[in-house]
């Protein structure tokens, strides 16, 4: 595919092997950041902003580093939180069960479109994906278990792991943080690890990576479900720390939120999805009350992005420290 | 009785499929011919489907134009402002990875929707039957509605037309070298980067047209193209994007088994489409009419 170089490359020498070390520096910062930031804002927002971007997170492993679009990622975010909210508030499963359970079910899933969907490249995928989760939302609005319009709703939140009690806010807080940390670790050591390696080998040129020997749709299969599962990890945290599974975390438009995220952040950047995420979901936060108008400036950011902003935040300054981030 | 159902029932969803399948064949027409030139999945399709729909309501309220200026008139303005989109915009990425084009377009079509959301709200907007086709008549077996049998009979000549210009002329074969090979093209004196302009603006246009036809139907409605355009790409994944005629058989077609599927398991309806997709994949992946690349 001509020019698929420039879709996630920021103009850098990826980081080999191993991490570096200014990037362990950022990425302890970012910690402690997060450690104090619920001492100072709305801790609410921040379990939202947290789940968004370990979504993003899984979003970017396929995009930036498969360079595989997919479109429809809302369908495992929201299928795990049906599946996560139906075990703990219908069979009274523990939080931490509940949430595993809703991100295996968000792999299977992945597994089974994404088994179709690679049969496809390029702009065929994207409309695939598109299309796919698009039925799933149909089945989720018909389906009796998910509560149609209202949605699952009163899902408790339960005792992690029978001891700490996640009513509270900030234990529920620190548990989100633990599971983001979690998902941006294994995220980071996937992309940094020879799988990883290869996995740009094949977005780079697929019938070279073929040829020598890496069977490319198992590697981009394998890319898919993790992206999924980790989605899955995303949407169950989300449906037990907000109590409520609905058919907006189905909705296509969640799956271009997502997009939306890793873009403006950068493509293809360790830490871009994060920081996309955050601005995103405060733009939301602050810009609920215009009601239409957010889509409007949804909109206008990723023309903005497309337009004149192809690296994103974290990828412009990456550029301007000349380290990869 | 036909297969335990009533022959109005089953020749009304058949009616209602015909009509769901002429939009289907318009709006992937124009994504395929937008698709075959420019490398771009135009997301805005949907967006530019429902401001055709607009154009005909605010002529009808601001203007006092009717139906039948609408139908002429919607898809010059919509065309012509897909025009300047491809000039100012598009223009830009044909050099990038085609998936950025898709993601402007995507954009474009949120900003689009969410401004006509904000002025109009998402409740549906009535707009009337032109006078020369209301009523209906009575064929024996069902009662067909004029206006309906008109949609059909219009696009289906429309669909043709453009298969028509596109695989039987000579400005079609120009069309159809530069979709193979632009520069090739450029190089005998064919001025490409205007036909690429001209031919967004005639897919555009295409979805234009088919949005008047859909407001009397459906109503004129900010988000009428919003979920209508993803059962389109699922059409066009099941046709390929390959073939002219391809894109119109495989959408009235698929039109046709959602208005079966209605009859015999309105459970699915809303879904068939896309497992159809799913099958088609799982057998053919270039699609029905598409070449493997």
């Amino acid at each position: 595919m001509a020019g698929a170089r420039e879709l996630a490359e920021p103009d850098l020498p990826a980081a080999a092997a191993g991490p570096a070390r200014h990037q362990a520096v950022v990425f302890a910062l970012m910690v402690a950041a997060f450690v104090v930031a619920p001492f100072v804002v709305y801790p609410v927002f921040l379990m939202k902003a947290l789940c968004f971007a370990l979504f993003a997170c899984a979003f970017n492993l396929l995009i930036g580093y498969g360079g595989l679009l997919s479109f429809g990622h809302a369908a495992y975010l929201g299928s795990a939180g049906y599946i996560s909210a139906h075990a703990a508030k219908v069979w009274g499963w523990p939080p931490e069960l509940a949430i595993v359970a809703g991100t295996l079910g968000a792999a299977g899933l992945g597994l089974v479109i994404g088994a179709l969907a690679i049969r496809r490249q390029g702009i065929y995928f994207a409309m695939i994906t598109l299309a796919l989760a698009q039925m799933l939302y149909f089945f989720c609005l018909q389906a009796p278990f998910t509560g149609g319009e209202d949605g699952i709703q009163a899902v408790p939140r339960g005792m992690l792991f029978g001891v700490i009690d996640l009513r509270n806010t900030l234990p529920m807080y620190f548990t989100v943080l633990a599971i983001f940390l979690a998902g941006f670790l294994l995220v980071y050591r996937t992309i940094h690890s020879p799988f990883g390696q290869v996995l740009k080998a094949i977005r780079e040129n697929e019938p070279r990576a073929l040829s020598l020997g890496y069977g490319a749709d198992h590697y981009k299969l394998i890319a898919f479900v993790l992206s999924a599962a980790l989605s899955g990890l995303a949407g169950g945290t989300k449906a037990i720390v907000f109590q409520l599974a609905s058919l907006t975390d189905v909705h296509w438009s969640m799956s271009g939120e997502v997009v939306l995220m890793t873009l403006l952040g950068g493509l293809g950047t360790v830490f871009g999805p994060v920081v996309g995420a955050v601005i995103v979901i405060g733009l939301e936060t602050y810009l609920a009350q215009l009601g239409a108008w957010v889509t409007v400036v949804q909109g206008a950011i990723f023309v903005i992005c497309v337009l004149a902003f192809r690296r994103g935040v974290v990828g412009e300054l990456a550029r301007f420290l000349k380290k990869p981030l | 009785m036909i297969l335990g159902i009533p022959p109005q029932a089953l020749f009304g969803q058949l009616l209602i499929g015909l009509i769901n399948g002429s939009f289907y064949a318009m709006l992937s027409l124009g994504l395929s011919v937008i698709f075959g030139l420019l490398n771009i999945i135009n997301f805005t399709h949907g967006a530019q489907y429902m401001m055709g729909a607009f154009v005909a309501y605010f002529l009808l309220q601001g203007v006092g134009l009717g139906y039948w200026w609408a139908l002429l008139l919607a898809p010059i303005a919509v065309g012509i402002l897909g025009v300047i989109m491809e000039r100012v915009m598009l223009r830009r990425l044909y050099s990038l990875d085609h998936l950025y084009g898709l993601l402007l377009t995507f954009g474009l079509g949120l900003i689009i929707q969410g401004l006509f959301r904000n002025r109009f709200g998402s409740s549906g907007l009535p707009y009337a039957i032109p006078s020369q086709l209301t009523g209906g008549r009575n064929l024996g077996f069902m009662v067909l509605p004029n206006y309906r049998a008109w949609v059909i009979v219009f696009s289906l000549a429309i669909c043709l037309a453009t298969w028509f210009v596109i695989e039987r002329t000579k400005l079609g074969s120009y069309l159809r070298a530069a979709t193979e090979n632009p520069a090739l093209v450029q190089a005998f004196g064919v001025n490409v980067p205007r036909m690429i302009t001209l031919t967004y603006g005639f897919g555009v246009a295409l979805a234009a047209v088919a949005g008047v036809l859909a407001a009397p139907i459906y109503q004129v409605n900010p988000l009428m193209g919003a979920d209508l355009i993803i059962v389109v790409f699922a059409v066009v994944v099941i046709g390929g994007m390959g073939s002219i005629m391809g894109s119109i058989v495989t959408g009235f077609g698929l039109g046709l088994i959602e208005g079966l599927t209605k009859v015999f398991y309105p459970e699915a309806s809303n879904t068939v489409i896309f497992v159809i997709m799913a099958l088609v994949l799982l057998v053919k992946p270039a699609g029905l009419f598409g070449r493997a690349q």
